[in-house]
Order: structure tokens, then C-alpha cells, then sequence
């Protein structure tokens, strides 16, 4: 039988270092289901039977953030056998209020007292003794950073879960009247995994009244989940609405819970919600005065002093610009490409199709399998292998960022500019990025804090052009627009409009607007990237995106490799006598209205799906080139033929918004977390560039040659309800609950 | 009323009430700005907003529309 032991606590406490430090490298990596957030769980170093469960990091266990939600869920529904709670130490006030929740939920729990080190150098002491009477809960010093301590917890934790399970104590009672802090001495013969605070007799009352009055649909709740009667009616006090559903009382019950709770806040003057939240909060206050003795510290920290400057108000956006320019000089402009670069046209472009065609042709493989191997697998294969240094080189830089504490910096300083279009201030790195490679740029949308804005974000990155769009936008301009440097540079001004007009249209709808997890967050204290941590994290995202967006990307290209390279009768041909030329021939119609409905346009965009640099190429070969260059100049004749000035820029507009590359969209699914999202996100993208190509189209060639059709009435109808859609007010959700602030009244 | 907004930069002022509620109140009181606690404003954010106040010994950040839901003194 395998025992889960849960690590729980809040960001920044040291939480990552020490699952690494327990688990080592047997770790499995992934999403929790339905949402963005991380999910990472691996085995006990030299116990295979005990699996540590990381769970993400939470100040609370409110059920307002998808974080906080997916832990209770978690902790309730899974009971694991013990909980780590990992601790700050050097931050004891605001973690000790998590803890304060953790240790209700019937679950042994252990609080690791991490970053110790810091504490005993700064010449502070806490007392554990105390301070695990006081909390209920077995305490350890530990120092993950340094491998101190994390096998002690472990250990500590095993311990109490099989004393947990054996012991036979009761952990559903709820306790009667006000039994505050300090008179637990009498309770030291139980197991030290009970919570010790109380709260204030008017609330303990309420929460004993309740507790009664639930106690059947409680205790059909608990044989489900094992937790306590007393969380449940804590629970319900404060009117908590995951609670409120997963309990399914009837309607008499509620109104008595109601009645109750109205009561208590009417004699204490304040909502439920709040007297719960500070009662712990002065419970922890208490606490800390009677375990931890603090040595005068009237000096002003290192991390303050840096703080001083980075974020000072002349200084920081200069110091901003410069730490971005240095990120994407050395992911993109440098390192980076220069790497992938290399694996793309030296290893994957010339060694290894050298080589396995010599060894093909040796072995007289059939042509198409020859075809399938360099053409397909081969290609494929190098499309991800290929984008791996420029990203590793990205989320290296990304993970010292995030490790020093910078990053929070950044979502500091940039907010005021970002939240005007439902994005975080860290949605800048992203769409920086993303000018380079949509694929790390997607990826580098991890580290923004907020589910809601991470997706949007996802969905909008790859509307910048990237570094393979460069050669479309060269050959339209090449051929339409000889020397007219404004169209290259307007695609960036649209990319980055495309960005701002969906994040301000999308947060109003009710797939974005669902939680509106406010902008409070933790400044962490600035220390020096730790070498083992940084490198680990940058694998792992490395490895995550090979496996994840590797297979797509690998699939993908093989299908369009295969309706590019066969006929109907499946016999091998060139590109333009193909299925995917009859495919693009039958769908061409479509873009006939965007200005574009020649089947050569069509095909090409198609292949832009494996590369965006693919649609130059493919132009040239159902043009009858065999080999053109990056910027296609052999064809640009016939392309300014066949195209108008309105239908070029239609179609490099289209070309830019659409459905990025399969890479890109293989992080996309990598980030979601969730084929209905990336399928959201893919068709958002595709049918927002048909929309702007065919506005831009149809009103352009209204305004040059006066001619006004059905399809110009809706091009107009079309840019009609963009705007209402950006006017209109935002969608709210109808639990009350989730409501955006009141004003204040006015002062007085 | 005077709300968290209106304290200078490097005062510091104790916490009287919150107003509002829902998902923003509970989050401003987890992150440890509940009754009787001091809060210093350390700085405002280059371009004017947000603000970073100190509060039990850590640092946060905090929109100023959402800090004037909070009453000091």
C-alpha cells in the first residue's frame, strides 16, 4: 500500500526546494486537470512506497483562486495520509495563518520550519516546543536550500500518519465553548496533530450550533472525505460556496446556518468571513509573541536596499528595459538562436537527413518511406528538437528571474499598463518573447499569477509576428510593396493591437470573467538564484515541452507530409497535384472573400501550419521552383499578378493572426492544460484573422473603388460589433460572493 | 474616512476596518491586512500605481483603487 504525504504552503517558502530535495528525480510533471496550474508529485528517496504530493502554492484555502480550490480539494477529497506544511521561517507571521487552516482538516500535520538558517543569522530563536503546542501540529527545522532537515519531516510525517491511523482517536468532534490558547495543557495526551486555536466564544458558539445542525449531511460528507464535522461548519460560517454546495442542505438547514451566522455578526459588528480571518490572525499574533524572540534588527536588510533602487521611480523602468534587452538578446537574438539555429540547419537540416538517407538509399528503402523518414519523421522531429536551446536558454534566464525575486518586480512595475487589458505586468515577457519565437513565449506565460490572465495571455502571444513570419512579411513586400518599410512595421503595431483588442473583448465574457483574483501580491525578499534549483526548473520545462508539445508538433507534421506528398490513389507526387493541393482547391472559395481564393494561397498558408516560413517555400514550389529563397524573389512576378496591394496585405494579415505554427500550438495545449482550450484557443485565433483580413479587405476596396456589395455591409456590420464588444460592460458572474469591490462610503 | 490611499509614503498606519467584500476583501485579509494591523507604505510604483506597503514583516503589493478600501488610522 503506498502512503501520500502532501506538501503544502505558500509561495516562495522554499516549497519546490524541498519536494526536489525529498523526491529526487523521480518526479512526474504535469497540469491539474481542467486548469493551467502546475501538478508535480514523485516518490520518497529510498521509499517507493510513499508518494509526496506537491501542491501548489497558497496563502489560504478561501475558494475564490483555482489554486486554493484545487489544495481543499484536494486535501479533503484525496485525504492524504500526512501534510508537510512548509513554513517560512523567516517570514513566521502571515505562513502560520495557513497553517491555522491546514491543521483543521483531520489530516496529521507537520510544519517544517524552513529558511532556519536565515533566522538562526539574523540571531532570532523560536521556540518548536512551544510553538507545536501552540499549534497543534509536530514541528521540524529544516533548510532545504541545504539539505537540512526535509528527511526529518518526511520521517516525522510517516510517523504520524501511522499513529494517526492506529491511534483511534476521534477527530469529529466539535469542541464545546470558547477553550482559547494557552488552556491546552490538559489535552497533551493526544496525538499532536489537533488544532489548538479557538475562536472567540461568540464564533466557537455559532460554529458548535452549526455543527449540530449539520451533523448528518456533515457525516455522509466525511465517510467521502474523512474531514471533520468542525471544518464543515467553520466552513459554512463563512459562508464558503464550494462548502455550501458539496453539502447540499436543504433550504430549512440553510436558513437556520443563515440565522446563526446573522447573529454572531451582529454581535460582533463585521461579516463572518472576516471575523474568522482575523481571529486567526490574532491568534497567530499571539503565538509568535510567545515563541519567537526576535534580536533588535534596526539595520536596513540587503534585499532592501536593492529594492531602494530597482524599483525606484526614476531608475526602474530603465533597469526594466535593460534586464528585458539582456533576456532577449541572449535568448533570441544570440545563445539561443544561434543553438537552434544550428540543430535546425546543420544537424537536423544537413547531418542527420545526410546520414539517414545515405543509410536509406544503402538499404534501398521504397521512395516513400525514404520520404516519410527525412520529409516527415526527421523534420518533425528536428521542428522540436530544434526550438530546445533557444528555450532553455529562455527559461534559464526566466527561473533566475522568477528565484531572485525580480519577477514579482516586474508584474510591480508594468501593472498599471497591463491591467487596462485584462493581462498581468509579467504578460510583457511573453509577447516580448514571442517577437522572437511564439514557442518560449507561450511557455515563459507560467510564471503569470493569475489563471485567467496566464490563458489570455496564451491565447494572444503568438498575434506578434515572430522571427518565421518575417520571410512572409518580406515576400509580400518584396512583391507588392517594393521599398515600403511601413508594412513590416505595421504588423507589429497590429500584432500588438490584435493583443489588446482580445484581452479587452475577452475578459468582458464569461469564460475570463469567472474569477477576478485581485492584484495583491507578495514582494519576496531579493536573494541569489540557487544554481541546482534554477537548472532543475529549466529542464523541467525543457523536458515538459518535448513530451507534451512534442507529440503534437510530431503528428502534425506528419499528416501535412502526407496529403502534401500523395495523391488520391496514394501514390507519391509533388505538392501541386496532392491531396492537399485538391483540399486547398476545394476550400479555396472561402478566402474569396478576404481577396485571396487562389488555391496556391490557400495550400501555402496550410503548410505555414508546420513553419511559418513554410508558406514562402511552398508559393515557390506550385509556383514550378524547386528551391527559392527566404524571401521568395524568383516568384515575385507572378505573385504581384495574382495578388492586388488590398489582397497582399489581406492575406499577410491573415497569415499573421491565424493559427501560429504547430509548435506553437503544441504549447499552447502544453500551457491549457486542456484540448478544449487549445481547440478555443486555435479557433479564436483562425476566426479572428479571417474577421480582420475580411474587414480590412472589403472596406479597403470600398474606399478605392467605391463599390459597395453585401460583403461590405458586413465587413461594416463586423467592425460594428467589434466595437460594441469592447464597449460593452464586462460580464459578471451571479454569485454574490464573487463580486467586485463596493466603494466605501464617502468619508465623513 | 481615511483609507490606506491616502497615507504618505513612509507612514505607517493601523488598520480600522475593511470594506467591500468577496474574492478581493478575503484575499487583502489572507495576505495579513486584517483589524489592528500596521501597514507601511514603503513606495509607489513608477508609473503611479500600484503601491508596496509592509506589512507583518513582508512586502506586498497592492492596487491603490483596493487600498481605499481599506480604513486606517
Amino acid at each position: 500500500m503506498t502512503t501520500t504525504i502532501a506538501l503544502a504552503g505558500n509561495p516562495n517558502s522554499g516549497k519546490t526546494t524541498m519536494f526536489n530535495d525529498l523526491t529526487g528525480s523521480s518526479q512526474h510533471v504535469g497540469n491539474w486537470p481542467g486548469v493551467t496550474v502546475e501538478k508535480k508529485e514523485g516518490r520518497l528517496k529510498g521509499r517507493k512506497d510513499v508518494v509526496i504530493q506537491d501542491l501548489p502554492g497558497i496563502y489560504s484555502l478561501s475558494p475564490y483562486s483555482p489554486e486554493e480550490v484545487i489544495t481543499r480539494n484536494y486535501l479533503i477529497t484525496e485525504q492524504p495520509s500526512a501534510i508537510i506544511n512548509i513554513v517560512d521561517a523567516s517570514n513566521i507571521e502571515r505562513n502560520l495563518y495557513l497553517t491555522t487552516q491546514l491543521t483543521e482538516l483531520g489530516i496529521p500535520v507537520v510544519l517544517a520550519l524552513n529558511m532556519i538558517d536565515i533566522v538562526h543569522k539574523r540571531g532570532d530563536v523560536i521556540d518548536t516546543d512551544k510553538l507545536s503546542k501552540a499549534m497543534g501540529c509536530a514541528v521540524v527545522e529544516t533548510s532545504a536550500v541545504k539539505g537540512l532537515g526535509s528527511k526529518n519531516a518526511a520521517e516525522k510525517a510517516l510517523w504520524l500518519s501511522d499513529l494517526h491511523a492506529h491511534g483511534g482517536h476521534s477527530r469529529d468532534h466539535v469542541h464545546a465553548g470558547a477553550n482559547h490558547v494557552g488552556h491546552e495543557h490538559h489535552l497533551h495526551h493526544e496525538p499532536p496533530f489537533e488544532p489548538k486555536h479557538r475562536f472567540s466564544a461568540v464564533v466557537e458558539d455559532a460554529i458548535k450550533l452549526i455543527g449540530a445542525l449539520i451533523e448528518d449531511a456533515a457525516a455522509a460528507a466525511a465517510t467521502a472525505t474523512g474531514a471533520p464535522t468542525r471544518w464543515f461548519a467553520i466552513k459554512l460560517f463563512e459562508r464558503d460556496s464550494e462548502v455550501q454546495r458539496h453539502l447540499k442542505l436543504d433550504e430549512q438547514q440553510q436558513a437556520q446556518v443563515e440565522a446563526i451566522i446573522k447573529t454572531a455578526e451582529q454581535q460582533l459588528d463585521d461579516d463572518s468571513e472576516s471575523i474568522i480571518t482575523n481571529e486567526r490572525y490574532s491568534f497567530v499574533t499571539d503565538v509568535i509573541a510567545q515563541t519567537l524572540t526576535v534580536k533588535d534588527s534596526s539595520g536596513v536588510s540587503l534585499s532592501d536596499r536593492i529594492d531602494r533602487v530597482v524599483t525606484n521611480r526614476v531608475l526602474a523602468l530603465p533597469i526594466f528595459a535593460l534586464i528585458m534587452f539582456v533576456v532577449y538578446f541572449l535568448s533570441i537574438s544570440t545563445v539561443g538562436t544561434a543553438m537552434s539555429g544550428w540543430v535546425n540547419d546543420v544537424l537536423f537540416g544537413e547531418t542527420v537527413p545526410g546520414a539517414m538517407e545515405e543509410f536509406l538509399l544503402s538499404v534501398g528503402a521504397a521512395d516513400w518511406l525514404q520520404s516519410l523518414i527525412l520529409d516527415g519523421i526527421v523534420a518533425g522531429v528536428g521542428a522540436v528538437i530544434g526550438f530546445l536551446p533557444q528555450m532553455l536558454t529562455l527559461f534559464l534566464l526566466l527561473a533566475i528571474l522568477e528565484d531572485c525575486g525580480y519577477m514579482a518586480r516586474i508584474a510591480f512595475i508594468m501593472d498599471r499598463i497591463f491591467k487596462r487589458f485584462g493581462l498581468s505586468g509579467k504578460s510583457f515577457i511573453p509577447i516580448l518573447i514571442g517577437t522572437g519565437c511564439g514557442v518560449p513565449g507561450i511557455l515563459a506565460s507560467r510564471t503569470i499569477e493569475n489563471e485567467s490572465n496566464r490563458r489570455l495571455t496564451v491565447m494572444t502571444t503568438t498575434f506578434i509576428p515572430c522571427s518565421a513570419k518575417l520571410p512572409i512579411i518580406a515576400l509580400i513586400v518584396g512583391a507588392l510593396f517594393p521599398g515600403q518599410a511601413w508594412v513590416a512595421t505595421s504588423t507589429y503595431f497590429i500584432g500588438m493591437a490584435a493583443i489588446i483588442i482580445s484581452g479587452i473583448i475577452l475578459k468582458k465574457t464569461r469564460w475570463f470573467a469567472g474569477d477576478p483574483t485581485p492584484f495583491v501580491i507578495e514582494l519576496p525578499a531579493y536573494h541569489l538564484p540557487r544554481v541546482k534549483g534554477v537548472a532543475r526548473t529549466m529542464f523541467e520545462r525543457g523536458w515538459a515541452f518535448v513530451k507534451r508539445a512534442g507529440t503534437i508538433i510530431l503528428l502534425a507534421t506528419i499528416v501535412v507530409w502526407f496529403l502534401s506528398s500523395f495523391n488520391w490513389t496514394l501514390q507519391m507526387v509533388d505538392t501541386d497535384e496532392s491531396m492537399l493541393a485538391a483540399i486547398g482547391s476545394a476550400i479555396a472559395f472561402i478566402f474569396s472573400p478576404l481577396g485571396w481564393g487562389d488555391w496556391r494561397a490557400t495550400v501555402a498558408s496550410i503548410t505555414g501550419l508546420i513553419a511559418k516560413e513554410n508558406v514562402v517555400g511552398t508559393f515557390g514550389v506550385l509556383y514550378g521552383f524547386a528551391e527559392v529563397a527566404e524571401d521568395g524573389a524568383e516568384y515575385w512576378p507572378m505573385l504581384a499578378a495574382a495578388f492586388t496591394q488590398i489582397s497582399a496585405f489581406s492575406f499577410l494579415l491573415f497569415n499573421l493572426l491565424c493559427a501560429p505554427c504547430f509548435a506553437a500550438i503544441g504549447a499552447i495545449s502544453r500551457e491549457m492544460g486542456s484540448a478544449r482550450w487549445t481547440a478555443f484557443a486555435v479557433a479564436y485565433e483562425c476566426v479572428f484573422a479571417y474577421l480582420v483580413a475580411f474587414s480590412f479587405y472589403q472596406i479597403a476596396l470600398l474606399l478605392t473603388t467605391g463599390a459597395f456589395t453585401v460583403a461590405t455591409a458586413l465587413a461594416l456590420l463586423v467592425v460594428l460589433a467589434t466595437l460594441y464588444l469592447l464597449v460593452r460592460k464586462p460580464y459578471l458572474s451571479h454569485e454574490p460572493k464573487r463580486k467586485q469591490l463596493k466603494k466605501a462610503p464617502a468619508s465623513t | 474616512m481615511k483609507s490606506l490611499k491616502d497615507v504618505r509614503t513612509g507612514e505607517t498606519a493601523a488598520v480600522v476596518k475593511l470594506h467591500g467584500e468577496g474574492s478581493v476583501k478575503r484575499r487583502i485579509m489572507d495576505m495579513g491586512i486584517t483589524k489592528g494591523a500596521q501597514v507601511l507604505v514603503r513606495k509607489v510604483a513608477p508609473l503611479g500605481d500600484p503601491v508596496e506597503v509592509c506589512v507583518r514583516g513582508y512586502e506586498l503589493s497592492i492596487r491603490k483603487a483596493d487600498a481605499e478600501m481599506i480604513e486606517v488610522q
